[in-house]
Formats: C-alpha cells, sequence, structure tokens
C-alpha cells in the first residue's frame, strides 16, 4: 500500500477533539472514507461519519473520492449558520 | 456579488446603501440576531466558526443562483465570526430589485441556503457555564439511536 502526504484541517468540535488545528500526516487511506476512519480512531472522535461531509482543496468532495499526495483535507461537522 | 465573512460588528446601513439602484423599486433585508436562549437553555453569548476558503465560494455561489433564479439586481450577504453577544447581528442578508416579491424572495432564498450549506459553526455559550457546539453534540452521543431526528434545521 502506498502512503500519501496529506494536510487535514480540522473546526469546530473535531478541532476541540483532535486538540488541533492542522496535522500533516501520512497515511495509506485510499479515499477520504477511510482517512475518515484512521482519523477517528486516533483521535476519538465521537461524530460518526454519516453527519458529516468532505472538502478536499477546498472544494465539496465525494467520500469515496481518491486522495491524493499533497492533498488538504477538511471533515465538515453538521453546520450551524445564520 | 459580495458574500464575505467579518470579525467585525455588521453594519446593516452600509449594506443596505451599497444595494441601492435607480433602477429598483423595493429593497428587502433579513438580518439573524444572538438570542439570548435555544432549546429551552438561557445564552450568554455565541461564538461562529467557519471554513472560509469554501464559505466564501459557497456563499458566492448561493448568491449567484439567487440572482439568476429570482431576477434580482443586487443582492449581499455577510455572516460574522467570532464571538458575539446576545442581541447581535450574526448574519444579514438583503436584496434590491424592479419589484418587491423578487426582493423578498432572493433575501429568503439565501438565508435559507447559507443555513444549510455554509461551513460554519456556533458554539453556544450557557448562564449556566456549560457550552456546546449546535448540532453537532447531541447527535455525537454514543447511545444516539436515532442521530437525524435530533438534527435541528431551523
Amino acid at each position: 500500500m502506498s502512503r500519501r502526504a496529506l494536510t487535514v484541517q480540522y473546526y469546530a468540535l473535531l478541532r476541540e477533539q483532535a486538540g488541533r488545528r492542522e496535522e500533516a500526516l501520512e497515511s495509506t487511506a485510499a479515499t477520504a472514507a477511510e482517512l475518515y476512519a484512521e482519523l477517528r480512531q486516533r483521535h476519538a472522535f465521537t461524530l460518526p461519519p454519516e453527519l458529516l461531509r468532505v472538502a478536499i482543496n477546498s472544494e465539496f468532495a465525494d467520500w469515496t473520492s481518491t486522495l491524493r499526495e499533497g492533498d488538504t483535507v477538511v471533515f465538515i461537522p453538521p453546520v450551524a449558520g445564520g | 456579488m459580495p458574500f464575505r465573512f467579518t470579525r467585525s460588528p455588521i453594519d446593516g446601513e452600509r449594506l443596505r446603501r451599497s444595494l441601492a439602484d435607480p433602477a429598483c423599486g423595493g429593497f428587502a433585508a433579513f438580518e439573524g440576531w444572538v438570542r439570548d436562549h435555544n432549546e429551552g437553555a438561557a445564552v450568554r453569548r455565541l461564538e461562529y466558526e467557519a471554513f472560509e476558503a469554501l464559505g466564501v465560494k459557497e456563499g458566492e455561489r448561493i448568491l449567484a443562483e439567487a440572482l439568476a433564479r429570482f431576477g434580482v439586481t443586487r443582492i449581499a450577504c455577510e455572516h460574522r465570526l467570532g464571538e458575539l453577544a446576545v442581541g447581535e447581528i450574526a448574519v444579514w442578508v438583503g436584496a434590491s430589485a424592479a419589484h418587491r416579491d423578487e426582493a423578498f424572495r432572493a433575501a429568503r432564498y439565501v438565508i435559507d441556503e447559507v443555513k444549510h450549506r455554509l461551513p460554519i459553526w456556533k458554539k453556544e455559550h450557557y448562564l449556566n457555564g456549560d457550552s456546546g457546539w449546535v448540532n453537532c453534540e447531541r447527535c455525537a452521543a454514543p447511545d444516539a439511536a436515532e442521530p437525524h431526528a435530533r438534527h435541528r434545521h431551523d
């Protein structure tokens, strides 16, 4: 399995639970869904993936999108603007 | 069509003037204010956080949709970030158009889409000292059998 260098940025509840705004990591996760599963375990995130959306390089993306070297990934908790 | 985030108090009067146009016969605006209660808990202050790079892009898409769909002349939206006190403006939406109906409908469309689509999060700080991220805490409880049932979308 190949490893990719990725950046993950955290907001709101995920930021608090991860204890950081951003992390650079190397992962064998092929998709955003696999990456969230890996990070959920590492940081004990309480939010299940069904409640999240995902963005890759500042655009909404599918959970099944293939991650590429250098991607920046953001997991988006349930929103509450307005 | 400007969408922007701001960490300073929102100046509704300045925004209103920016939408003035001699071709317009009507203007409609919506202001979202910080309320002193939510779901039975007394709220002392709020904190808004956003994924700004994506939020601005999506906000501009929403405004472009409203322009195309309702044929308004001008439209604008600002969302506040950071710490807000009760009574402050959290979000401002305004639209000016030849006639009132388009202006009302466009403003309503924008605020509804902003609430559902923009990556913005709200942390409430309660009078009793507790705090929580709206829409995130209870639905994340390990024993939440039906998370969606507890999801508020108003």
